[in-house]
């Protein structure tokens, strides 16, 4: 008979090893990505048929590069838990989990300061 | 392993998926799908940042028949996934573990789902 918790000898079974703040992260950035997709759906349905100097304009909204921000910032961050969760799942060669870990992770970076730099552009630049 | 030659379970090749099984694995489809979408996004903030003229070219491929066809399928994977992803709040709350209303939240997603893209490309 073991002395160990059913919960000590289930802890980092699972194929992520670990996952509670993981899950907390996906959990949080969800019940933020609701309305903020519902705002994006509208808002770029709302930009149909606008030009460039439109477009500008629209963008030139504190509130609406703030919203576009955020709304990118939180998708990025809800793909890149997303996407590890899938490769954590399906990818068992360790080296390529762990190369694919990384590289979502760096991507993601890269896309969260492109997209916050090019609205930023769009929204104050000359 | 030890255990190869045992007989194995009746794998996804045999089974017929029930609806919520359908559910859950089109939820993770839709997931990596609308990473699509965020590349798209970033493609199309870049183009806008790049000014009018490469803004415009992104305009005309988004509003081409190929674009609008991709966008139309970006938002029903979108509707789908924040429909679904709504049943796993649920779930996570303690609500709707009983198939009964695991079924029910299902057709709500699915329903949800339908009449949102048809809203947002109708209306």
């Amino acid at each position: 008979m073991s002395l160990r918790s059913p919960i000590g000898r289930a802890r980092g079974l699972g194929s992520a090893k670990q996952g509670l703040g993981h899950h907390w992260a996906t959990i949080v950035t969800a019940v933020g990505l609701i309305p903020l997709s519902l705002w994006f759906v509208i808002s770029v349905k709302g930009l149909v048929g606008l030009d460039y100097a439109g477009f500008k304009a629209w963008m030139g909204q504190g509130s609406h590069a703030a919203l576009m921000i955020l709304t990118v910032l939180l998708v990025i961050w809800h793909a890149v838990l997303g996407l590890a969760m899938v490769i954590e799942d399906y990818v068992h060669c360790e080296a390529k989990k762990f190369a694919a870990l990384i590289a979502i992770r760096l991507v993601g970076a890269l896309l969260a300061v492109g997209m916050t730099v090019s609205i930023l552009k769009v929204a104050v630049g000359g | 392993m030890t255990t190869r030659n045992r007989p194995l379970s009746p794998h996804l090749q045999i089974y017929r998926l029930p609806l919520l099984a359908l559910m859950s694995i089109t939820h993770r489809i839709t997931g990596v799908g609308l990473v699509v979408g965020l590349l798209v996004l970033a493609w199309w903030l870049c183009a806008a940042a790049g000014g009018a003229a490469s803004f415009n070219d992104a305009q005309a491929l988004l509003g081409s028949f190929i674009g609008r066809l991709f966008l139309f399928g970006w938002s029903v994977a979108l509707f789908f996934h924040m429909g679904h992803g709504v049943r796993h709040l649920l779930w996570d709350c303690g609500w709707g573990f009983e198939l009964d209303k695991a079924y029910l939240s299902a057709r709500v997603a699915l329903v949800a789902t339908v009449v949102l893209t048809l809203l947002a490309w109708i209306i």
